[in-house]
């Protein structure tokens, strides 16, 4: 495989990505409400209002959580601070799922099929490249618009939540080592299990629009599950333990998934030939 | 143009090649030989296989049977080192429309090899083409001239040896396929060899070296314009008319007169010699024909495509004679 191909590809395709005003702003907004917005003004409420009843019996609800969580709130803090503490830690923590899942699969939905669409699925199967550089150049170019998304995300979302919930809590304390197994081990192999699922489907359907349904389907189920190991990385004790290894798990998943997607785009299917097996 | 199996002068050779998608056939047997440094056209309507046979060379598709060789290769193997020599244009100009045409350039180049400061390169192939001042324009925003002009700019952007061309001037208006034809020509002219599929008959005319007529995914017939003609029409042809046009049927049983056929518009006659001419117009006019027209034929691109494919339609009508159902001796 030549790599200066697929990153040729890949750079391709992202340059094709940031032309593409009406693609990029709505994800953008999408991240920012998410990791920005809601967060700023949830914590913002919680922090502000004090400890009125309604926090103090959430703050009380808090013991719900595994003892390895709880130990980690402060436990000087205000009820308020503690509710805020929570939720900064633990409860949005799906955030750092769903955006980069939404637009890595977004991205990733109309890759192949688009090429098709546009005409320029002819150019590329009549060129020297591999269809495995082909096919590489665009899961990484897919990827890399979610995953950047959330890095940034990410550093604004600590920056709003040391801010906001920092000085009541004792100084700054995200982001948790929970929250960088999150990042760093959890979140990427389920990216990759959704995009080498998600390509595979693009070079097989007749539209971008078929692409993009079809592709929430597949989605779906990896968000809630991915939101289930995150939650559970978050909670501290054994439970890190344990997503860590679903983590490698997921890992062992998305290469195996990778390197069948890579035979499975033909030149056939850049052409969009029917029947093509 | 006798060639043989491996013949280096070949530089595509596609022989008894099938390819189905699904149930339905592409290509039936086909069998495509193209000499180096000359223009291969394919002609036939929509459907007949042309485009199917260009990603067969380029070995974009496996054909499901027969060979292909594409300077000597088997694309299907060696389909890294085939592609790398060939330039395509496809019917759908294929470009990347949120990207500059410098960009699409940029892309090519360096799927190519050229490495990513292929600035003289760009700049030759663009300015080649008459598009390099508008290189830092986005694609979206061309013309189909301009974007026809930018897709052949891409194609010889690596200096290839095999230049596959599907309906180049698709869309342009005549003096923008005017232009491209000449462009094409220009490029054999420098050794390169070309393959062209098109519908347009008037596009072939003249430019091809080698015409081949497909249909339905099978080649019906190859050769050059001149021996392509010779076969259907071995004789010289003369059209003829007269102030009544019945009074013609006395060209039946004159010396050199081969066969007739009466057209809309006049009698096409052909004749052993054109040399003929002066002594049956002195005949007819000896017999009381009142001729008002006497002009010599050259049958075109057109009609010998469509002699062909009145023969194919019914093969044991007139054999040889394609034009001439009515032939008289």
């Amino acid at each position: 495989m030549n790599n200066q191909r697929m990153l040729t590809v890949m750079r391709t395709d992202l340059k094709q990505l940031q032309q593409s005003k009406d693609f990029w702003v709505p994800m953008v907004l999408l991240g920012g409400l998410f990791f920005l917005v809601i967060p700023t003004i949830l914590l913002s409420v919680i922090n502000s209002v004090g400890n009125i009843g309604t926090i103090q019996q959430v703050s009380q609800a808090l013991q719900l959580l595994p003892q390895s969580a709880q130990d980690a709130v402060p436990q000087a803090a205000s009820a308020g601070t503690k509710v805020s503490y929570v939720l900064a830690v633990y409860l949005l923590a799906p955030i750092a799922v769903i955006v980069p899942l939404t637009i890595s699969t977004a991205v990733g939905s109309s890759s192949i099929v688009g090429e098709r669409e546009r005409g320029t699925g002819e150019f590329l199967a009549h060129s020297p490249a591999d269809v495995k550089e082909i096919y590489l150049g665009k899961l990484i170019a897919s990827l890399i618009p979610g995953y950047i998304t959330t890095i940034v995300g990410f550093g604004l979302y600590s920056l709003m939540v040391n801010l906001i919930v920092g000085p009541d809590a004792g100084g700054w304390f995200f982001p948790t080592a929970s929250w960088w197994l999150l990042i760093l081990w959890v979140l990427p192999p389920f990216l990759l299990i959704a995009l080498s699922l998600v390509l595979r489907l693009s070079a097989r359907v007749k539209s971008t629009a078929a692409a993009q349904q079809a592709a929430g389907l597949i989605t779906f189920p990896l968000i809630l599950i991915a939101y289930g190991q995150s939650t559970g990385a978050l909670f501290g004790g054994a439970a890190v333990a344990l997503s860590a290894v679903m983590g490698a798990v997921a890992w062992a998943i998305g290469i195996a998934l990778l390197l069948s997607g890579m035979r499975s785009l033909t030149r056939a299917r850049l052409l969009g030939v029917a029947n093509e097996s | 143009m006798l060639m043989s199996e491996g013949d280096p002068r070949l530089v595509v050779e596609v022989r008894e090649v099938n390819k189905n998608f699904g149930r339905v056939p592409a290509l039936s047997n086909l069998t495509i030989l193209v000499p180096q440094g000359r223009i291969t056209v394919l002609i036939g309507p929509n459907g007949a296989g042309k485009t199917t046979a260009i990603r067969v060379i380029t070995g974009a598709l496996v054909p499901d049977r027969g060979r292909v060789r594409t300077f000597g290769y088997d694309p299907d193997r060696f389909g890294e080192d085939v592609r790398r020599r060939c330039g395509v244009v496809s019917a759908k100009p294929a470009l990347y429309d949120r990207l500059s045409g410098w960009d699409n350039l940029q892309y090519s180049a360096e799927l190519y090899g050229l490495g990513r400061n292929a600035i003289g390169p760009i700049r030759e192939a663009a300015g080649r083409f008459g598009i390099l001042e508008a290189l830092d324009q986005q694609v979206g925003g061309y013309s189909t001239g301009m974007k026809t002009r930018l897709a052949l700019s891409r194609a010889v952007l690596h200096d290839p040896d095999l230049l596959l061309f599907d309906e180049p001037t698709s869309g342009l208006d005549p003096e923008s396929s005017h232009a491209v034809l000449d462009l094409i020509r220009e490029m054999t002219d420098e050794g390169r060899t070309v393959v062209m599929c098109t519908h347009l008959l008037i596009e072939a005319e003249g430019l091809a070296d080698q015409i081949i007529v497909l249909d339905n995914g099978t080649d019906l017939i190859h050769g050059t314009q001149e021996n392509l003609i010779r076969k259907y029409w071995p004789g010289d042809l003369v059209r003829l008319d007269a102030e009544d046009p019945t009074q013609l049927e006395q060209l039946v049983g004159l010396d050199g007169v081969l066969g007739m056929k009466r057209t809309e518009d006049a009698t096409e006659v052909e004749l052993d010699d054109m040399g003929r001419v002066p002594d049956l117009v002195a005949a007819l006019t000896a017999a009381g024909v009142r001729l008002t027209r006497v002009d010599p034929y050259h049958p075109s691109l057109e009609d010998l495509y469509f002699a062909i494919r009145r023969e194919r339609r019914a093969p044991d009508a007139d054999q040889g004679l394609g034009a001439f159902p009515e032939v008289t001796r």
